[in-house]
């Protein structure tokens, strides 16, 4: 497989969201608008690329028995990492998303790239493939954001579209986040899997 | 891949990246406590900055009780007189805790309000930080002429549609801090009861 | 009637699959029949308690004391990984049976959110229910959080049973599998929003 394609496959082929359906707590519960998707996808963007490299720097001597232990705990070594950071220079953002930034820890995404690619490859490889798999993330978090947005309450990127009412509420709360994503992924197996 | 496991490595590997991660965070922590701190306090004036009028210069936090919760305040003084207090205050609203920022002179009208968090419902509760209607409501609103409540409940507060719980939240937070700098300011005039923290009981002695 | 409130908030209001999304993924993964999402539903019930008492005293009296906050997301998640493998190797010795319902749940429970998230909120997020906002305290959190993982059980036994008949229906092919989960799942969050504004 190409550096390019390692890029590429996580876009649409290995969409983590829409065809290996992994990290689907922060899809939900942070694409209020298209705005936090895109911060949120861009936060998991950084720990995976992060936690990718060092895993497969670590992984040969690392004994096979501890191996989950040991890459849950550089994983939230990042996370955690990546809280200061966020407290410190974008604290707005740090707490609209809130309790999702130390729950990456947790995303299945970041512990399954780590067991199924990074111990297995080198360190540009595994950060190319964590570049890769985290802008798909991100990508399928904006656009659900942005869809979100603009029916829940008719804006895109916070952008009001002028002489617009208040949307339907329900999109930007709960259940909109489950019917929104229901039908994208219709959409997505209807119009982009079979080709 | 990977090194065959047996209990001595498996011990030495866990222990050495618990304590490396352990350091490097550590670090980290150290590094970036000062920035955060810097964010926090730049956040917190801003949001006092934005609820009281300019000039003057500001207290450090003071601590009292708002609405049977400690909380605390500041004071704007100028020339020597108290010019506005901004007071921090914590009530119960639809979704959880709705912490203000309430901007008062002593004559208890109310100079301006910020909000500080919330966990009201996005699109409905979450409008009293953006529904601009709302928020211009509070500026100059006198206390002395217009009654703290929502006008389902008989008041001048003109509540933010479908959300009447959290506005009278709003207004109920805004009562408490008025009501809490109250005791405040007539301690200041009369003088009476502002006591030293460490005056020593005679029977004491 | 505290107790009631923190019970039927915890349970309904804020459900924590259909208004908090936490613990998503085992809810779509393993609610396709009944019987395997209630084996599921009871082993979380099990971690989430354990792991909150846990994680709530070693916060209190080992991070907050020592002033080691920082180190909060990384301590409490190895504390749940300890504690599940823990639970496993206790389930298997003590009582067979209990370990043959839940043992296959056990090792995915880890990497649940729901667990780290609610030991996470109970530590650091202010409740109000109906009172002034406070911090929990240690009772309060525990039954907080086997409340919580009630509500998990809630929605996934009442998810398992629909999707048991839509495993039926006719549905297109575009639908078929997660999508039409999705969509169920949407609508049933949207009668649990009928709860909201109870407590």
């Amino acid at each position: 497989m190409s550096k390019w394609q390692l890029i590429t496959k996580g876009l649409v082929k290995d969409n983590p969201t829409f065809v290996l359906l992994l990290g689907m707590c922060p899809t939900l519960a942070t694409t209020t608008s298209a705005i936090n998707g895109l911060s949120m996808g861009l936060a998991t963007l950084f720990v995976l690329v992060l936690s990718n490299m060092a895993i497969s720097a670590i992984a040969p001597v690392v004994p096979d028995k501890v191996h989950i232990p040991v890459y849950i705990v550089v994983i939230a070594t990042f996370v955690t990492l990546l809280q200061f950071l966020m407290q410190a220079y974008t604290p707005d953002i740090y707490a609209t998303l809130g309790l999702f930034i130390p729950l990456i820890v947790v995303n299945c995404i970041v512990l399954g790239r780590a067991e199924a690619f990074a111990n297995k490859h080198g360190v540009l490889d595994s950060a190319l493939d964590g570049l890769g798999v985290g802008l798909g993330f991100t990508l399928s978090l904006t656009v659900l954001g942005l869809v979100r947005e603009l029916l829940g309450s008719l804006s895109a990127f916070g952008w009001k579209i002028p002489g617009t009412g208040d949307g339907m509420l329900a999109f930007v709360m709960a259940p909109g986040a489950f019917l929104c994503l229901g039908y994208l992924m219709v959409l997505f197996n209807k119009f982009i899997a079979k080709k | 891949m990977a090194v065959k496991s047996n209990l001595v490595n498996m011990a030495v590997c866990l222990l050495v990246t618990c304590l490396v991660c352990s350091a490097i965070l550590a670090g980290v922590y150290a590094v970036t406590a000062a920035p955060i701190a810097e964010t926090n306090a730049k956040l917190l004036r801003a949001s006092i900055g934005a609820v009281l009028p300019e000039g003057g210069e500001l207290s450090d936090a003071q601590s009292l009780t708002v609405g049977g919760q400690p909380s605390e305040y500041y004071t704007l003084s100028e020339d020597g007189s108290v010019k506005a207090y901004a007071v921090k205050s914590t009530v119960v609203g639809f979704g959880g805790p709705l912490t203000l920022m309430v901007g008062l002179t002593p004559e208890g009208v109310v100079y301006n309000t910020s909000v500080l968090s919330h966990q009201e419902t996005p699109g409905l509760g979450a409008k009293c930080n953006t529904d601009e209607k709302f928020m211009a409501q509070w500026k100059g609103f006198d206390t002395a002429q217009k009654i703290l409540k929502v006008k389902k409940d008989g008041g001048d507060v003109d509540a933010i549609t479908a959300s009447t719980i959290t506005s009278r939240a709003y207004a109920t937070a805004i009562q408490n801090a008025l009501d809490a700098i109250k005791g405040v300011a007539s301690d200041a005039v009369s003088g009476a009861s502002v006591k030293p923290e460490n005056t020593e009981d005679p029977s004491d002695e | 009637m505290e107790i009631l409130l923190i019970i039927v908030s915890a349970i309904f209001v804020n459900n924590i699959v259909l208004a908090q999304f936490l613990g998503i993924c085992p809810y779509l993964g393993v609610s396709n029949k009944l019987s395997t999402a209630s084996g599921m539903s009871l082993a979380v019930c099990f971690v989430i308690t354990l792991s909150t008492l846990v994680t709530y005293l070693l916060n209190k009296y080992l991070l907050l004391h020592f002033h080691l906050e920082f180190l909060q997301t990384i301590a409490f998640i190895l504390v749940i990984a300890a504690l599940v493998q823990m639970v496993e190797i206790v389930l298997k010795k003590v009582s067979p049976s209990l370990y043959q319902a839940l043992g296959i749940f056990l090792p995915l429970i880890t990497t649940n959110c729901a667990v780290l998230g609610v030991a996470i909120n109970v530590v650091t997020k202010e409740f109000t229910f109906g009172l002034p906002s406070h911090m929990l305290g240690l009772g309060e959190a525990v039954l907080y959080a086997f409340a919580t993982s009630l509500g998990y059980g809630l929605a996934m036994v009442l998810f398992a049973g629909l999707r048991e008949h839509l495993a039926l229906c006719n549905v297109p092919k575009a639908f078929k599998g997660v999508p039409i989960a999705l969509i169920t799942v949407g609508i049933l969050a949207m009668a649990f929003m009928g709860f909201s504004g109870i407590a």
